[in-house]
């Protein structure tokens, strides 16, 4: 029984029956892949599609599909995998039967475990099971997050005899019977449709584990321990281990009375963790739990019991079961929580309401019908709420596909990211909603595990070119539907057999069918020329601005150490080029005591001095490198030339590596001066802080174009700019935009500010040991009907869904519009397919595929309870610095506020309420957009009034474009948290079982300071701690080690490593944020009176500035102009 | 039936629009080519480019020769066409090179349709102004 069970759960998640005679039982489970396939186009003759499918979205090397690919022709599986082929055919196919009583049957498998054989039950699929009794098996499963309890398979095998009974046609009247009162209770003439929809209740415990499984949450179980290594605080002295793991582990539970800490900031609802929290996250025995789920903060309770999550999600359904069955224990948990979470007067009162509500509820039906659909988007009013932003992390909203094993499967929110949790279904219902549609995506994310497949034949659909993925219908063990353009292919032998059991039958257990993230080790038919190895090409400003300052000291210090880690294998190449007026060629010709440099003076029609040993094999010229790169830092001291020819130097990179492709990395220190490509200085100092913007974009086009010359030849050009003056950022920027190269910014650099130092030493680190992907090329595919309207990064864009991407790093984000061109409305489900084709550093050719699925929704508020707030936020930062680049900077703004304007202003027409809403009603999953978009309002890309030097205005605009949403997100609005009281805040386990507070995050205003605070500021680049003025002496000593107050000097940039409670905690938390991080952060630590105390208060961004409104102004004026 | 300068204008009218519909069916082809990929954006571009000013030149030529002929009407309906093209051209993407087009943009869908449209209504004008010159000519051959 208990294997058959096991089974059975294996094999139900990957949306295909079992194999071991259960397909009759299974027959409910025909709407494929959360799909009801009769209710859908797919159900008609692909053969037409086929011809509509543009011939674009075939690969660039449409080479012809080898035999091996084809499907083979006398294939023989084993008799008992094919009947159950044949049945399965069947039953999928002809939807309709099934189907003809479909209020049964969508509970009757509701019980997956069942041990029943084949023959024991009749060959039509209606179950015979008493309706009411299965009905309540299903709740309980799910309630009781027991994933088919004992009780639940013994409850089946009391009604097994029945099966033969004529009892079928009573039972199903019973529920017939029933259902009219189900009806009239909801008065929703939805109702029947959804019923049929409802698919497969997921149990509870799935739902709860799949932030643990998916790691959307960056949560420190997840985290490599090795990444501790480079963190802020290395020292080898202090035992970190197990000496100290041990002693928090009694502490905080003892010290820690479950009595509410006092605060020090008493007259704001701050929303600290409390002690509720801590007592439950001391008593669950898991390691590290993960933190509350948005979903269930954001979701009345009654949504959170919601059991079929199917495509639509009403309010007034999940009501179904909360009017029918009482409530379950572990939710009427969640709700003192919840209000926990949430401070704000109103919203608790209605949760109130809501706990009172629940016990009358047989009662007054209708009228609560219209209650929850208030509740399910549980809107609060923003005037009235100042602290808004939730305690813990803000979660991305879950997709929610009807079918846990899709939801699991589904891509990784990190990874991919879509401005709606649900797409609209058509281009009118979109612009009702006021929402953009777009996709995020960081295609080559640093990944944990991902799976790794070498297979000869990779399965694609033939028509679009899909990759098969965890979304595709199965139309029989043969053959696949494709669910971006609906055409069924056949699935080669191979792709029966199982790599990891080692076994043939079931295609569902493919690791593609498993996983939405997979990589493939591309077949030869994938390289349009062999690999081509690591060519890396540094070119370096040696003028005497960059000598000045400083920074070819750090760079050959840090490439010195650095060189053994460099991306690529045995045939990496390695060139330098300095430049000033002039540029000097570095020859490092076999048989070479030292370098030669060569110095071209002609800069206007470039040459190589010599045809080869410029660019020269790593290892075998290890020697000469070294020996370069220590000769570098002094070889231009004594040079005055203050010419810089960045331009010609480029081209002489061009002409070194065009043969290959690879990567030019530029230090550029001073404006581009002299030869081709030369600038002159466009900004002027006094109009810094002006309302109008001027010289956003090139001055000339010289950059692009030779960018993309570089991108046809698979060059990538990155940018350190390391600049004391203007360098006119929008025009050599272009270099690295259109190459997908990166900019790294420090403006003001000098080698002796160390913390500048040591943050650029750190990003040069990362920069040059981080993956690096070449001659890469990305394709998104999007189900027929959507298409990609703009996008946004550092690409150049070769047709209308590929782009080039001569190299890929793990940073790089990139932005999409999407546009609906048809009407979605027959669809449930639409997927977009990221494509990454690279050659890894070690030469081989790689494909990583993403793909998220994303149902589609009807109706407005729907929609407007779907947006994911940060994604909307992320999108519309690119969208608004195209605007200021094409129209101007005031238009930029403009827009994002009409942005915040329209989508309340459609919340509100969606509320029905009239006009008389006092205040600015939002919805939960809405609430943070008002208060990024104030921030975004005073980045330093969007700000006018201050005074913002242009440059950095640019780079702030290329981040926007490119960073990866979540460090986009802490740019714009960065994580505040009060350090001062470690101690007293809960404490969460990490995977090495160091204990991480969890301070509350804090609004970033002033009155969420205290004097008597220390607060932490994570910029993600950077963190500043700010050290209140009357801050306990116990902290000044035992966290930092300093003596008093006025003892801090303006230089602390490190936290000493101390031996003392207080320090660890600090450490660990700061060790934590930097774990989540491509590489850790600086740390500077500030008085509240020190000079520099300025870089944290100007980061404050609720307040109000001289030239910027508050957020609360913010939201006034909003208030004035929604109607 | 005299061969007057106004009926030289309008063959030469007649002529050059002839060469302008061929450009905007290019133009058309080549938009749609891009927008089924089977173009790279920078080839496209580069053939696209070289050929917008003759095509503004072109039609300046002969409405400086209607005007010179004295045929306003003529002209006036050419007016808003010149008007674009020379507010289109002050308002291009910063490039070294004659043209109008730019590679790394132009995959916009805004842009792409745009420029669709924009060949479409082109020829749809040229054509119809064509049949006019026609009929100018004629008529300014039989009128003396």
């Amino acid at each position: 029984m208990s294997t058959h069970g096991n089974m059975t759960e294996q094999s139900v998640p990957n949306g295909l029956p079992p194999q071991f005679g259960k397909s009759n039982i299974m027959t409910p489970l025909l709407p494929f892949n959360g799909v009801d396939s009769s209710h859908s186009s797919r159900t008609s003759s692909p053969a037409n599609r086929i011809q509509q499918i543009p011939a674009s979205q075939l690969p660039p090397s449409r080479t012809v599909i080898p035999a091996t690919q084809l499907p083979p022709s006398g294939m023989k599986p084993g008799f008992s995998v094919n009947q159950v082929t044949q049945n399965y055919a069947n039953l999928s196919i002809s939807q309709t039967t099934p189907l003809s009583s479909p209020k049964i049957q969508p509970f009757g498998t509701s019980t997956p475990l069942l041990n029943i054989s084949k023959n024991d039950l009749p060959a039509e699929g209606i179950s015979p099971i008493h309706a009411q009794n299965v009905f309540k098996h299903s709740i309980q499963s799910h309630f009781m997050n027991v994933p088919g309890s004992a009780n639940n398979t013994n409850g089946r095998h009391q009604h097994e005899p029945s099966i033969q009974e004529p009892s079928n046609n009573l039972n199903t009247q019973n529920l017939m019977q029933d259902k009219p009162t189900m009806r009239q209770s909801l008065s929703q003439p939805v109702m029947d449709k959804q019923m049929q929809k409802i698919v497969l209740p997921p149990n509870q415990n799935q739902i709860a584990k799949q932030p643990i499984n998916f790691g959307s949450t960056p949560n420190i179980s997840q985290n490599p321990s090795q990444k501790f290594n480079h963190n802020l605080f290395l020292n080898q002295n202090v035992p970190k281990t197990t000496s100290q793991s041990k002693i928090p582990a009694t502490i905080p539970f003892t010290n820690t009375p479950p009595v509410m800490r006092t605060t020090p900031i008493p007259p704001q609802k701050v929303p600290y963790i409390t002690p509720v929290q801590q007592i439950q996250q001391n008593s669950i025995p898991q390691p590290f739990l993960p933190p509350p789920l948005q979903s269930i903060n954001q979701q009345p309770a009654a949504q959170s019991s919601n059991v079929p999550p199917s495509n639509i999600i009403q309010p007034p359904k999940t009501n179904l079961h909360a009017n029918r069955y009482p409530v379950s224990p572990q939710i009427q948990n969640n709700l003192p929580l919840q209000s926990h979470y949430q401070n704000f007067a109103g919203s608790q009162v209605q949760q109130q309401q809501r706990q009172n509500v629940f016990p009358n509820q047989r009662t007054s039906n209708v009228v609560q019908a219209g209650f929850n659909k208030l509740w399910g988007q549980e809107n609060l009013d923003l005037l009235q709420c100042p602290n808004i932003l939730p305690p813990t992390k803000v979660e991305p909203p879950r997709i929610s596909l009807g079918q846990e094993f899709l939801d699991a499967a589904n891509c990784s929110t990190d990874i991919f990211r879509c401005t709606m949790t649900k797409i609209p279904e058509s281009t009118s219902l979109l612009q009702k909603s006021r929402l953009p549609l777009g996709i995020l995506i960081h295609p080559f994310k640093d990944l944990d595990h991902l799976h790794v497949i070498d297979c000869s034949t990779i399965v694609r659909c033939r028509a679009c070119r899909t990759y098969i993925n965890p979304f595709v219908f199965f139309v029989d063990m043969k053959r696949w539907k494709c669910n971006l353009c609906y055409r069924v292919n056949e699935l080669p032998e191979e792709f029966q057999f199982d790599p990891e059991t080692k076994t043939y039958g079931d295609p569902s257990r493919r690791p593609e069918i498993k996983s939405s993230t997979i990589e493939y080790i591309a077949p030869l038919e994938y390289t349009l020329r062999p690999p081509q190895p690591a060519v890396y090409v540094f070119l370096l400003d040696v003028s005497r601005a960059a000598v000045e300052s400083g920074y070819i000291h750090t760079f050959c210090n840090v490439l010195t150490t650095t060189l053994g880690n460099l991306p690529g294998d045995a045939r990496t190449q390695i060139g330098f080029i300095g430049y000033n007026s002039a540029l000097h060629f570095y020859s490092l010709a076999d048989g070479l005591n030292q370098p030669h440099e060569m110095t071209v003076l002609d800069i206007d029609d470039v040459f190589l001095p010599c045809p080869d040993n410029l660019v020269v094999n790593l290892q075998e010229r290890k020697e000469l490198i070294l020996d370069l790169l220590t000769q570098l830092p002094t070889r231009f001291n004594n040079s005055y030339d203050t010419g810089s020819a960045l331009g010609a130097a480029l081209q002489a990179a061009y002409k070194m590596i065009a043969s290959t492709g690879g990567r030019i990395t530029v230090f550029q220190s001073t404006l581009p001066s002299v030869g081709p490509g030369a600038l002159t200085v466009r900004e002027d100092p006094n109009h810094r802080a002006g309302v109008e913007v001027q010289h956003l974009n090139p001055a000339n086009d010289f950059y692009k174009r030779l960018a993309l010359e570089c991108s046809c030849q698979q060059i990538a050009v990155d940018l350190f700019i390391v600049n004391s003056q203007y360098v006119d950022l929008a025009t050599i920027s272009g270099i690295s935009r259109f190459s997908s190269g990166c900019i790294y910014h420090f403006p003001l650099y000098k080698a002796s500010r160390i913390l500048q130092a040591e943050n650029f030493e750190r990003n040069l680190k990362r920069y040059l040991t981080r993956k690096i992907g070449f001659e890469a090329v990305m394709r998104i595919r999007c189900t027929r009907g959507l298409s990609i309207h703009t996008f946004h990064g550092n690409f150049f864009v070769k047709s209308t869904d590929l782009l080039s991407l001569p190299n890929v790093n793990p940073d790089a984000g990139f932005g999409m519009q999407v546009s609906i061109d048809e009407s979605l409305s027959d669809l449930h489900t639409v997927c977009f397919q990221a494509a990454l084709l690279y050659t890894s550093s070690r030469g081989e050719r790689r494909i990583r595929v993403h793909t998220l699925c994303v149902p589609v929704a009807s109706t407005l508020p729907d929609i407007l309870a779907s947006a994911d707030q940060q994604c909307i936020v992320g999108l519309l930062a690119k969208m608004a610095v195209d605007r200021s680049m094409q129209s101007s900077l005031a238009d930029a703004r403009e827009a994002f506020i009409n942005v915040a304007i329209d989508i309340l202003s459609s919340y509100k027409l969606s509320l029905n309420l009239g006009t008389d809403g006092g205040g600015l009603q939002v919805s939960n999953c809405l609430k943070l957009l008002p208060l990024y978009i104030s921030a975004l309002l005073k980045h330093t890309a969007f700000r006018t009034g201050t005074s913002t030097r242009l440059d950095d205005r640019v780079k702030a605009m290329c981040d926007m474009k490119t960073l990866p949403l979540y460090s986009l997100i802490q740019q714009i609005y960065p994580d505040l948290y009060p350090v001062h009281n470690l101690l007293e805040q809960s404490i969460v386990l990490n995977v090495d079982g160091e204990e991480i507070p969890q301070p509350p995050h804090l609004q970033l205003t002033a009155r969420c300071l205290d004097s008597k605070g220390a607060f932490l500021m994570d910029m993600g680049e950077q963190m500043i701690i700010l050290i209140g003025p009357s801050v306990s002496e116990v902290f000044l000593n035992e966290a930092l080690s300093v003596s008093s107050y006025n003892s801090i000097t303006d230089q602390m940039y490190s936290l000493p490593i101390l031996d003392t409670l207080l320090n660890q905690r600090l450490t660990n938390f700061i060790n934590h944020l930097n774990d989540q991080k491509p590489f850790s952060a600086t740390l500077h630590i500030i008085r509240e009176n020190s000079p520099n105390r300025s870089i944290f208060i100007e980061r404050l961004i609720e307040d109000r500035i001289e030239t910027a409104l508050s957020y609360h102004e913010f939201l006034q004026h909003l208030k004035t102009q929604v109607k | 039936m005299v061969f007057n300068f106004p009926a030289f204008s309008y063959i030469i009218a007649l002529i050059g629009d002839a060469f302008l519909i061929f450009f905007s069916l290019f133009h058309v082809i080549a938009f749609d080519e891009l927008k089924t990929d089977y173009k790279n954006p920078i080839d496209q571009c580069n053939s696209l480019n070289p050929l917008v000013l003759p095509e503004y030149l072109l039609h300046l030529l002969f409405n400086v020769l209607f005007a010179a002929a004295g045929e306003w009407f003529s002209l006036l309906i050419n007016m808003p066409l010149i008007a674009y093209h020379i507010n289109r051209y002050r308002t291009r993407p910063v490039m070294s090179g004659p043209g109008l087009y730019d590679p790394t943009s132009i995959m916009n869908a805004d842009t792409l349709t745009r420029c669709q449209r924009e060949g479409w209504i082109k020829l749809a004008f040229y054509l119809l102004s064509f049949f006019y010159y026609l009929y100018g000519m004629i008529y300014s051959l039989i009128s003396t």
